[in-house]
């Protein structure tokens, strides 16, 4: 059981990794859809028995995740005729390298945290501090607005990560709420882009700066 | 108390009537006149009930707000300045429904009654508000909403830069009373008003920190020089019936503050009392030498507000010396004469204001310049204005003289009790009090004189016509006060004897136990004492006050009987016009030309015709605010610049601020592992 979540974890930050690395953006998406499914899965295995409202979390997580957000993000793509390369800036192998820093800092900096006991040596606190660090990598080094929301996904899924230690104490419909805020804000951030996409005939953030004044 | 309460949610119900009705102006003005006034004179019946029997009253409501819960009381301090903000705004609301009708077509009146009532109630609240969460709130609501009051004229430019101003200041002053509040919090270990009071006195040094705090941040409100920058411009431009409220109401709020934390702190030090005398004094010269130079009629008011503000503190300073130094008869005359000259000062400046408003409804404008034959035109308003020039001079028939007449006994019996350099410097104080008064009648002279008198300097003053009714009757209920409080000044300082108490008891709680009966028998003293002297000046007031009706009289008789008209002697001149009239700014050129010190004077700008082929002259003299102008202004404008270099920071780039946020974040998480790593080494 333990070596099984372990392993999920480890998938978990590999993908962060790939996701640093590649330079189209559908792989991107893929990863984060995976990371999804990966996380609706933790959730299964960190809860000791399942009840209904496990199963519902377990399955609107795999499904918003998983299918609904990375299909709307396909979707919003081909609707913004988005090319397909990631244009960041910085390159592909600094951005990776600056993630594996990260991560390593994210481990020792989790022995650090004054952690209840049963938490202590879990792989789980790293790995949510190191793919909160993967999401702001993507926020601030890549240029096109779908990879700012791809950011903002992985971030999120950080979250949800040290989340997953509080389990017991977070109410269902908190946890519910989340998902629901993520589901909307993907979606308004969808439109922002199709907007930019129509203002601008391009999505890079760089053109945002004209709106300063 | 429980009346206190319904109140302030009347007012409350009478500002959102009047703005869910807005789309009819006259049935706003009548349900947010209306029922505010009504508000305000059933909030008189507890006001008046605490005064004559002294007494706390509390209570206590579950509220779940952080540091405290709803916790309001009424005692004869709250009391005392409840009576001024009620009897104020109920006359308030009855004068600006004639006023603001005027606006009708431009201006949506429900918004304006909205805030009037929210002004209103949040000034209630201030006073009876027992915990600092509430205070501070309540604080807010009723300088925020006297901003939306005073940007009513918001198209003009020189309105929005005085609410600009308005606002700025009030927000800096809040700032300090935060501070204070927070340091009083510390020492007393929680936010309630009874526990500051319990609290065991603080060390000198605390305490003196915290009178300086409670001195910026109420002195912002009060109108104290230097922190008076927002009053001169916010008066004039605010509508009169606001003006009244801000000037006779809102501004005593700021010594209601300071007074609240001087009952906090314990026995006084006799440095307390000289800052607060020098600083009183200060303003009130800096106040009155601005105030005889202005052009507008209700400038003139605002500055002489500062004037009196100052008078109050500087009284409240030489009350706070004698208590200090263990003269309970100067300690007595000193707060007695702050405390009279509150009363009056409202009284007489929110008759002044409605007079200005009347002015400015009937003739169009409050330019001195553009005034003059207003006597003829405007009687009712006028002859009011005079009277309250009386008043406000502190002349003795009226009622503005009692406080400055127990002030110079203060300062006289202080002098009496001290001993060489000192009684010098008492000298001089009274010599400067006495320059006050000098250049308070001069400022009054040239309001009247310019103003009312002479031949109209322009068209609309040609033209202008007398007010309503229901503008008249607030101006003349106040001026009838007036006349009372100038006659029967004993029976006011009955009235307040509970409050002189309150404030006196903060010196006896400090005193050895045995001193309590001396005390006490030096205290009636005291009150004798001034009772007497108040008792000597109101005789003296009734009896100028009956010569000068028998000489009214008179000259009425007298100009019944042979109704002569003739044309008076014209100094030669064969056409005179309206322009031969010493101006505004003339009549006063030999002070502000040459009296003052410099920084104070007028700016010149003149252009002398000279050659052979000369051209037009130019002489304009303005007179602005000298501490505004070469203090905050480029103090203000270096801040500004120094700011414009955190530009830098902000670029646009969403990617820049993402960065922030992490390096933000990454410094945070650091700092706590670094903390964390040397707890458990």
């Amino acid at each position: 059981m333990h070596a099984l979540l372990d392993a999920l974890v480890i998938a978990i930050l590999a993908l962060n990794l790939y996701a640093l690395g590649v330079s189209r953006i559908r792989a991107v998406i893929n990863a984060v859809a995976l990371q999804g499914v990966l996380l609706g899965g933790l959730l299964f295995l960190v809860h000791a028995t399942l009840d209904v409202r496990g199963a519902l979390l377990v399955i609107a997580t795999l499904v918003i995740k998983g299918v609904v957000i990375p299909a709307f993000l396909v979707h919003a793509m081909r609707e913004a005729e988005i090319q397909h390369e990631v244009t960041p800036f910085v390159s592909f192998m600094s951005s990776m390298l600056l993630g594996a820093v990260g991560t390593g800092l994210a481990v020792g900096f989790a022995h650090t945290l004054p952690l209840a006991e049963p938490h202590t040596n879990a792989l789980l606190v790293p790995a949510s501090f190191a793919t909160v660090w993967t999401g702001f990598l993507l926020l601030i080094t890549r240029k096109k607005a779908i990879m700012q929301v791809l950011g903002y996904l992985l971030l999120e899924n950080g979250i949800f990560l040290f989340g997953l230690l509080l389990l017991e104490a977070m109410p269902f419909m908190v946890e519910i709420g989340v998902l629901l805020d993520l589901f909307t804000g993907v979606f308004v951030m969808g439109i922002i882009i199709h907007h930019i996409s129509r203002e601008f005939s391009s999505i890079s953030t760089e053109n945002l700066a004209e709106l300063k004044e | 108390m429980h009346l206190l309460l319904i109140t302030v949610a009347l007012q409350i119900l009478a500002g959102m009537a009047a703005c869910a009705c807005a789309c009819r102006p006259r049935l706003a003005t009548f349900v947010g006149a209306g029922l505010g006034a009504i508000a305000s004179l059933l909030g008189l019946l507890p006001t008046m009930h605490a005064l004559q029997h002294g007494g706390v009253d509390t209570l206590n409501l579950a509220w779940d707000a952080v540091h405290g819960g709803f916790r309001i009381g009424l005692d004869p301090l709250s009391a005392f300045f409840l009576l001024p903000v009620l009897i104020l705004s109920a006359l308030a609301a009855v004068y600006g429904g004639s006023y603001l009708l005027a606006y009708r077509d431009r201006k949506n009146l429900g918004a304006a009654w909205l805030f009037f009532n929210l002004f209103t109630a949040g000034m209630v609240m201030v006073l009876i508000a027992r915990t600092a969460v509430l205070f501070l709130m309540a604080w807010e609501v009723m300088s925020l909403s006297a901003f939306v009051l005073v940007t009513f004229e918001h198209e003009r430019a020189e309105v929005r830069q005085a609410g600009w101003i308005y606002l700025v200041a009030t927000h800096i002053g809040v700032a300090f009373l935060f501070l204070a509040f927070l340091q009083l919090g510390h020492a007393a270990g929680s936010f309630d008003f009874e526990a500051f009071g319990l609290m065991s006195a603080m060390g000198p040094r605390a305490s003196g920190l915290l009178l300086v705090l409670a001195l910026v941040g109420f002195g912002a409100k009060a109108g104290l020089v230097p922190f008076h920058v927002w009053l001169p411009e916010a008066h004039p431009a605010a509508p009169s019936h606001v003006s009244a409220l801000m000037s006779g109401a809102m501004i005593k709020l700021g010594l209601y503050g300071l007074l609240r934390i001087l009952t906090f702190l314990g026995p006084p030090a006799a440095w307390w009392g000289l800052t607060l005398a020098s600083l009183g004094l200060f303003t009130a010269l800096v106040g009155i030498a601005l105030a005889m130079q202005q052009r507008d009629v209700k400038r003139v008011l605002a500055y002489s507000s500062i004037e009196n503000m100052g008078l109050i503190v500087l009284s409240l300073g030489v009350g706070l010396w004698g208590q200090s130094r263990q003269l309970p008869l100067v300690a007595g005359f000193g707060v007695t004469a702050a405390l009279l000259h509150v009363w009056n000062h409202a009284v007489m400046k929110g008759w002044m204001f409605f007079a200005a408003g009347s002015v400015r409804h009937g003739a169009g404008t409050t330019n001195l310049e553009q005034l003059g034959g207003l006597m003829k035109r405007m009687p009712a308003t006028a002859a009011a204005m005079t009277l309250g020039a009386v008043a406000i001079a502190a002349l003795p028939p009226l009622n503005g003289f009692a406080g400055k007449w127990l002030l110079y006994q203060g300062l006289l019996l202080a002098g009496l009790a001290t001993a060489g350099l000192h009684s010098l410097a008492i000298l001089l104080v009274m010599a400067l009090l006495a320059m006050v008064g000098g250049f308070a009648a001069l400022s009054f002279v040239r309001l009247v004189g310019i103003g009312l008198l002479g031949s109209p300097r322009s068209e609309p003053a040609t033209h202008a016509h007398e007010s309503s009714r229901w503008m008249l009757g607030p101006l003349y209920a106040l001026l009838l006060l007036g006349v009372v409080a100038a006659v029967v000044p004993t029976r006011m300082s009955d009235l307040l004897a509970p409050v002189r108490a309150q404030v006196l008891a903060n010196g006896a709680a400090g005193a050895p136990p045995g001193a309590g009966v001396a005390s006490r028998e030096l205290a009636s003293a005291s009150s004798r004492a001034s009772t007497a002297a108040l008792h000597a000046l109101g005789q003296l007031n009734a009896a100028l006050l009956a010569v000068v009706l028998l000489a009214v009289l008179v000259l009425a008789v007298q100009r019944r009987r042979q109704p002569a008209n003739q044309s008076t002697w014209g100094c030669g001149y064969v056409q005179p016009t309206p322009r031969m009239q010493y101006t505004a700014q003339g009549f006063s050129q030999m002070m502000g030309g040459h009296l003052l010190p410099r920084p104070l004077r007028f700016r010149l700008t003149q252009r002398l015709p000279a050659g052979l082929f000369p051209w037009p002259g130019l002489l304009a003299a303005t007179s602005p605010d000298p501490i505004q102008a070469r203090g905050y202004e480029p103090l203000f404008r270096r801040l500004a610049e120094r700011c414009m270099q955190l530009r830098l920071l902000q670029q646009g780039r969403v990617h820049m601020y993402v960065t922030y946020i992490v390096v933000m974040v990454v410094v945070a998480l650091m700092w706590v592992s670094v903390r964390h790593g040397w707890a458990t080494p």
